[in-house]
């Protein structure tokens, strides 16, 4: 028994090692041909301009490192990453990591504001009825509004009445965040089973002691699979939110100034500084939740779709 | 009135008059009980069996107040059975274990003690007693899963006795159990309920069972639910499962099983 689970954890590690890193390498691989496909237009217009004879190896080096390349290669872009992040002093207005943490610094008040909206909404529907009837369609109405179109106007009339930096982002990140835990959190209340329900309801337990003792815990792994949802969506939030402020700070800003000036490798770095940003809070979250729910399960392990 | 009398009106534990109820299915009204009444006294071991549908888990389910009737009355230690809930007149035993994953076994027996405020110390001596009780010292700190089944209910039936009702609501409790655990976990509660002096109401589709641990046996038959026979069982209080072999016990099982063929004859 004992040599037979070990042995399988061994197995485990390599054997998510490997799919991993053949996944990076193919995306590299497609990367590099599609900044061939994507640069080589304007490369050959130049060659021709200057009726330079050209051959293929040629074309694809000067492809892969183009200034101003519409498809900026990886190593350009590992190169602009470099500079933004380890070359530049934190507190730099050119540091990627100036700007991320601006971003993440909103991200994560967003999440922790919207994850409570979306609890005590998720807790009013499920405890008092008027509020299951009447607040399930706004809920779903209030996501069919294009973030895009939304946010500009937040930022404005926050702006207007003194209210910048922070807060205004946050509250754009409250709205992506909310709607995905009050929809986890409510079909998590109502998981128990009726048998637990009625068991509760034997001992005359009041209502907060069936959420505190029963419904709570039950809908934690519903909690957890929203939050990681909703961490990632509170990124995406904090960025768009960062668009129409015209460029001052965060990874947002970045973005704006890199099309501004075409500056694509400045592009590509800071999409890549948030999407790594996004993986590992998402995976932050995925830790907290194995940790919590198999203390939920009494110690067992318990696999949930990661 | 006299003397004997009065006495005999305050042992009633239950009392069912009349009660009809009927489910609104979207395939139409189902009667789930019809025309019931029984009464049931202190200390007695009262079996409700029958097959599937018969309304033998609907009737424990009305006396404990998670199922409302239609009509008709009922009175738990002569009060309304929502009445009774409230003051924590019963312990309930459902089909499955149903413990708390999260909380280890001491802490399962805790949980209704804790609903009900007793006192910490008070609490830990109730938990540690009734988990001897069923032969569960040493568990204490094991988590659900770690247990077999039969342990894990017997969890469950000291979760129940721990807060020490004087009627205890049983519903198939051994019903998914193993027949030899099953046996063993029989002989353990009839032992227990002589110990205890609690009234046991008890839903069972076992015949043996029920004829090895009642002292009453109410047989019922479905469509509608209703009782179509109240049997009698005394058999000695010194009884062991080797009982079941006695012409006693032969005979007092084929007429609960006469009770539940002509039940079903009525049916066809």
């Amino acid at each position: 028994m004992m040599t037979a689970k070990v042995s399988i954890q061994v197995q485990r590690k390599p054997g998510n090692v490997i799919p991993v890193l053949t996944v990076v390498m193919a995306i590299i691989l497609v990367w590099y041909a599609g900044a061939i496909y994507l640069n080589s237009p304007q490369i050959i217009e130049r060659y021709e301009k200057k009726s330079i004879d050209w051959t293929v190896s040629q074309l694809a080096s000067d492809s892969w490192n183009m200034k101003r390349a519409v498809l900026p290669s990886p190593h350009q872009v590992a190169v602009e990453l470099k500079k933004t992040i380890v070359d530049k002093n934190i507190t730099s207005k050119r540091s990627l990591v100036y700007h991320a943490g601006i971003t993440l610094s909103s991200t994560l008040l967003g999440f922790v504001l919207g994850a409570g909206l979306g609890v005590i909404l998720a807790v009013g529907i499920v405890y008092v009825e008027t509020l299951d009837k009447s607040l399930m369609p706004w809920i779903i109405t209030s996501q069919t509004i294009p973030i895009l179109a939304l946010a500009p106007m937040v930022i404005v009339v926050f702006g207007a009445l003194g209210i910048t930096g922070l807060l205004p982002k946050s509250l754009i990140s409250m709205y992506l965040c909310f709607f995905p835990v009050a929809v986890g959190m409510v079909k998590g209340l109502r998981s128990p089973q009726p048998m637990l329900l009625d068991l509760l309801n034997t001992y005359s337990a009041s209502r907060w002691q069936v959420f505190w003792r029963l419904r709570l815990p039950s809908a934690a792994p519903f909690l957890f699979a929203s939050l990681k949802v909703a961490i990632a969506a509170s990124l995406v939030g904090a960025i768009v939110a960062e668009l129409p402020t015209g460029g001052q700070s965060g990874l947002g800003s970045r973005l704006l100034s890199g099309s501004y000036y075409g500056q694509t490798n400045l592009i590509w770095a800071a999409l890549i500084v948030a999407a790594v940003m996004s993986a590992g809070l998402v995976s932050l979250v995925g830790v907290i939740e194995r940790k919590v729910c198999r203390r939920l399960a009494g110690g067992q392990e318990v696999s949930h779709g990661h | 009135m006299n003397l004997e009398s009065v006495n005999a009106a305050t042992n009633k534990v239950a009392e069912v008059d009349d009660v009809y109820l009927d489910f609104h299915t979207k395939d139409g009204v189902v009667a789930a009980l019809s025309n019931v009444n029984l009464c049931i006294t202190a200390g007695e071991f009262v079996s409700f069996i029958g097959p599937s549908g018969c309304g033998k888990t609907t009737l424990m389910r009305v006396l404990a107040d998670l199922e409302q009737p239609t009509s008709g009355s009922v009175l738990v230690n002569g009060m309304h059975p929502s009445q009774a809930r409230k003051e924590r007149a019963y312990g309930y035993v459902f089909q499955a274990p149903a413990l708390l994953p999260w909380r280890t076994v001491q802490d399962n027996v805790l949980l209704p003690l804790e609903i009900m405020g007793v006192d910490k110390d008070k609490q830990q001596q109730l938990a540690e007693e009734y988990l001897q009780l069923v032969n569960l010292s040493g568990f204490e700190a094991k988590y659900p899963w770690q247990l077999s089944g039969g342990m894990q209910q017997r969890v469950s039936i000291a979760r129940a006795l721990s807060v020490k009702p004087q009627l205890l609501f049983m519903d198939e409790p051994f019903g998914a159990l193993d027949e030899i655990t099953r046996d063993h976990l029989n002989e353990q509660l009839l032992r227990l309920w002589q110990q205890t002096q609690k009234t046991v109401v008890f839903v069972t589709h076992s015949i043996p069972e029920a004829v090895f641990l009642s002292s009453r046996i109410v047989v019922m038959s479905p469509r509608p639910g209703r009782i179509i026979d109240v049997i009698d069982c005394d058999l000695p209080a010194d009884r062991t499962l080797d009982i079941r072999e006695t012409p006693e016990f032969l005979t007092i099982a084929q007429r609960v099983r006469t009770g539940l063929a002509a039940g079903h004859n009525d049916d066809s």
